[in-house]
């Protein structure tokens, strides 16, 4: 005789339903029209073969997925991501964190010091990347200048495939940095002094208490960065498309770019939707992976 | 173990605010010292400056004859157990407890086996594995006095540790504190603004008020020889009762005479005020509750009134009398119960009444 019971718990598990959905359609709304519908067109788009222009096209089934595993540019393009990911996420995480560090204890110009450092994240990237564009020219960019003045020899940054990653890794971490450290300087200041001072009693030198206290209190904004800036990087575009278009000869092509050139370039909307989809199943894997990785490190 | 000596030290703060000064002190080895005043008054800051949490602004430190003050608290080897436990809140119970040891890369086995040794004193072996934020604020407390004992500090400073236990809980604690001195016996410093856990612990009680420290003694020679009207104030619950009188001579006897009546002044304390030149002047008069009596006959009335408060706590009662000299209170175990606005008439235990020079508030009896 339970059925009457789990028909009352589920009628009162749902009967405040309209009143819920009342209050988050709102939001919804464009949730469905301008992420879930194209995630779900993009998924449809890359079973076809439609060319972006044709007002038909065919449904191929597997044919682009196989087509893509057997492209040996693909595989390029997810190594390139690879790198830029772990190139951009890594230093963007330590530098912000070192420069939070020196900033957190206020002095006479820090303020303008944490703006300054900031204000990039804040720049359009394609203003920025014009501008480092200059940076990076061969002959008189001031990238070479200093080298020079260091005594180095001058690099070819962008318009070399032994340096053109280096330089997109450098100016998209130069961006990010200042966001990094203002996360970082909060969570810093969020750190309990009490903790500093027992384990200051408790004989720990500043570097075990860097590494026993400070790490491990902060490391919900280091994982809440790692996310972040990986979701970032793999989303980045308009600095690969102002400083490289992805040369020179595909150095700098990630998925996304590669996303770019099949559908917008090439025409081809089918493969191109399938190297997105591709992505977003590794974004999907990645943050998977981390959310469980951090169970073992974050300490909320 | 470890004898603890403070020099005329000052802490004036970055603001120019001088927290602490020209306090001097002398704590034995093995000695239970407690500071107690009420909040603001410079307690923690001088316990900070021991462990040196804190800069000494003036003075000098001695720990064992040696000179602290620029020592970095990592080698001044004390332990403090803070009024919010400081726990680390990302370890164990266990890890937090044995933190020091692994600092100072003891061998493991040797740690587990101080850990479960200390966890067993306790009564935190069940708790090992769990994090602070799985605590309660006694267990939380046994874990900040665990992560001390373990190190076998030269000294234990406390900082208000019961401050954030309830009332029960604080009665226990104090108990186990009192327990844990024994076994250790090792030198503690206990702050704390509460004076009924002052005088129950300690033997030796440092009272300090606006940074400078007003009288160190026993318990039962702040009770009765307070030094000064403060001191008097701030010992003892209910609080003392002052009241103005003015000292004259009449008949060969130094007495109060205070608005209803007068105080005959035993010899010792005649001697005191003929001395000090008090006869014929106004004075400040104090008298604990528990020496308040009710007057039996109209002679000896020395306040009279109306009751206000009639609290009765079992086996004594609180009286509040709205008498001409304003609220006396008096703490009497002869139980009758009293209605609001009833008549009453007051007497007080002559020898026990405290005199203060009204304009520097110093005790002229003692
Ligand atoms: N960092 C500081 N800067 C300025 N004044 C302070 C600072 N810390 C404490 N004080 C002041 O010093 C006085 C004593 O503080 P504290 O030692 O904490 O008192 P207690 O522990 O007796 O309550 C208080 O009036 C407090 O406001
Ligand atoms: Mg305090």
């Amino acid at each position: 005789m339970s059925t009457p019971k789990v028909k009352r718990k589920f009628k009162r598990r749902y009967d405040k339903l309209p009143t819920v959905l009342l209050f988050v359609l709102p939001a919804l709304i464009p949730l469905i029209v301008f992420w879930i519908y194209p995630i779900c067109r993009s998924v449809y788009l890359s079973f076809t073969n439609w060319d972006f222009i044709s007002p038909t096209y065919k449904i191929v089934g597997l044919k682009n997925y196989i087509s893509l595993f057997r492209n040996p540019r693909f595989f390029e393009a997810l190594g390139h991501t690879v790198v830029f990911t772990a190139g951009t996420l890594i230093p963007t995480i330590v530098l912000g964190l070192v420069l939070a560090l020196l900033l957190v204890r206020n002095f006479h110009g820090s303020g303008i010091l944490k703006f300054i450092l900031f204000s990039p994240w804040i720049t359009p990237t394609v203003a920025i990347s014009i501008v480092w564009t200059w940076i990076y020219k061969t002959d008189g960019g001031i990238a070479n200048t200093i080298l020079t003045a260091l005594g180095a020899s001058p690099l070819k940054w962008i318009s070399s495939s032994d340096t053109a990653m280096l330089s997109v890794i450098i100016v998209t971490v130069w961006k990010s940095l200042g966001y990094a450290m203002i996360f970082y300087l909060s969570a810093l200041e969020r750190v309990p002094g009490e903790l500093y001072e027992a384990v200051a009693l408790d004989g720990a030198s500043k570097w075990r208490t860097f590494f026993d206290i400070t790490l491990p209190c902060i490391s919900p904004t280091t994982f809440f960065l790692m996310i972040i800036t990986m979701v970032n990087s793999l989303q980045a575009y308009d600095q690969i498309q102002v400083l490289t278009q992805g040369g020179p000869s595909g150095s700098t092509r990630t998925l996304l770019y590669m996303y770019y050139q099949l559908g917008f370039q090439e025409f081809n909307m089918g493969q191109a939707t399938a190297v997105a989809v591709v992505m977003i199943l590794l974004t999907v894997g990645l943050s998977v992976i981390q959310f469980k990785a951090s169970e073992k490190w974050v300490h909320y | 173990m470890a004898e603890i000596i403070l020099k005329n030290i000052t802490k004036e703060y970055e603001n120019g605010f001088q927290a602490v000064k020209n306090v001097s002190l002398d704590i034995k080895d093995n000695e239970f010292v407690i500071l107690v005043g009420p909040s603001g008054c410079g307690k923690s800051t001088t316990l900070r400056m021991i462990a040196g949490l804190e800069d000494i602004s003036d003075g000098d430190l001695f720990i064992d004859g040696e000179r602290m003050n620029d020592v970095a608290p990592q080698h001044r080897d004390i332990a403090m157990v803070f009024q919010n436990y400081a726990l680390y809140p990302h370890m164990s119970v266990y890890q937090n407890i044995a933190y020091s040891l692994k600092i100072k890369k003891i061998p493991k086995s040797e740690i587990d086996q101080r850990v479960h040794e200390v966890a067993k004193s306790l009564g935190l072996e069940e708790l090992l594995d769990r994090k602070p934020g799985q605590l309660s604020g006694g267990q939380k407390q046994r874990v900040a006095m665990g992560r001390a004992i373990i190190r076998h500090p030269k000294a234990f400073l406390m900082d208000e540790p019961l401050s954030n236990l309830d009332a029960k809980l604080r009665g226990q604690m104090r108990v186990e504190i009192a327990d844990l001195y024994q076994r250790l016996n090792t030198t503690f410093i206990y702050v704390t603004h509460d004076q009924t856990e002052a005088m129950t612990l300690g033997t030796k009680i440092v009272v300090m008020k606006d940074g400078e420290i007003q009288q160190i003694d026993n318990p039962t020679n702040l009770f009765s020889y307070p030094v000064n009207k403060f001191v008097a104030g701030f010992i003892g619950t209910p609080t003392m009762n002052f009241f103005e009188a003015e000292c004259a001579e009449e008949n060969g006897l130094v007495v109060l005479k205070t608005v209803a009546g007068r105080i005959v002044m035993n010899d010792a304390k005649a001697a005191k005020l003929r001395e000090g030149g008090w006869i014929g002047k106004k004075v400040t008069g104090g008298i604990r509750p528990e020496h308040v009596i009710l007057s039996q006959d109209g002679e000896n009335t020395v306040f009279s009134g109306k009751v206000n408060v009639f609290e009765l706590l079992g086996s004594n009662a609180i009286i509040y009398v709205e008498t001409e000299a304003g609220m006396i209170v008096m703490n009497t175990s002869q139980v009758q119960v009293y209605e609001h606005g009833d008549k009453i008439a007051l007497s007080v235990i002559a020898d026990k009444v405290h005199v203060f020079d009204p304009e520097t508030e110093r005790t002229v009896t003692n």
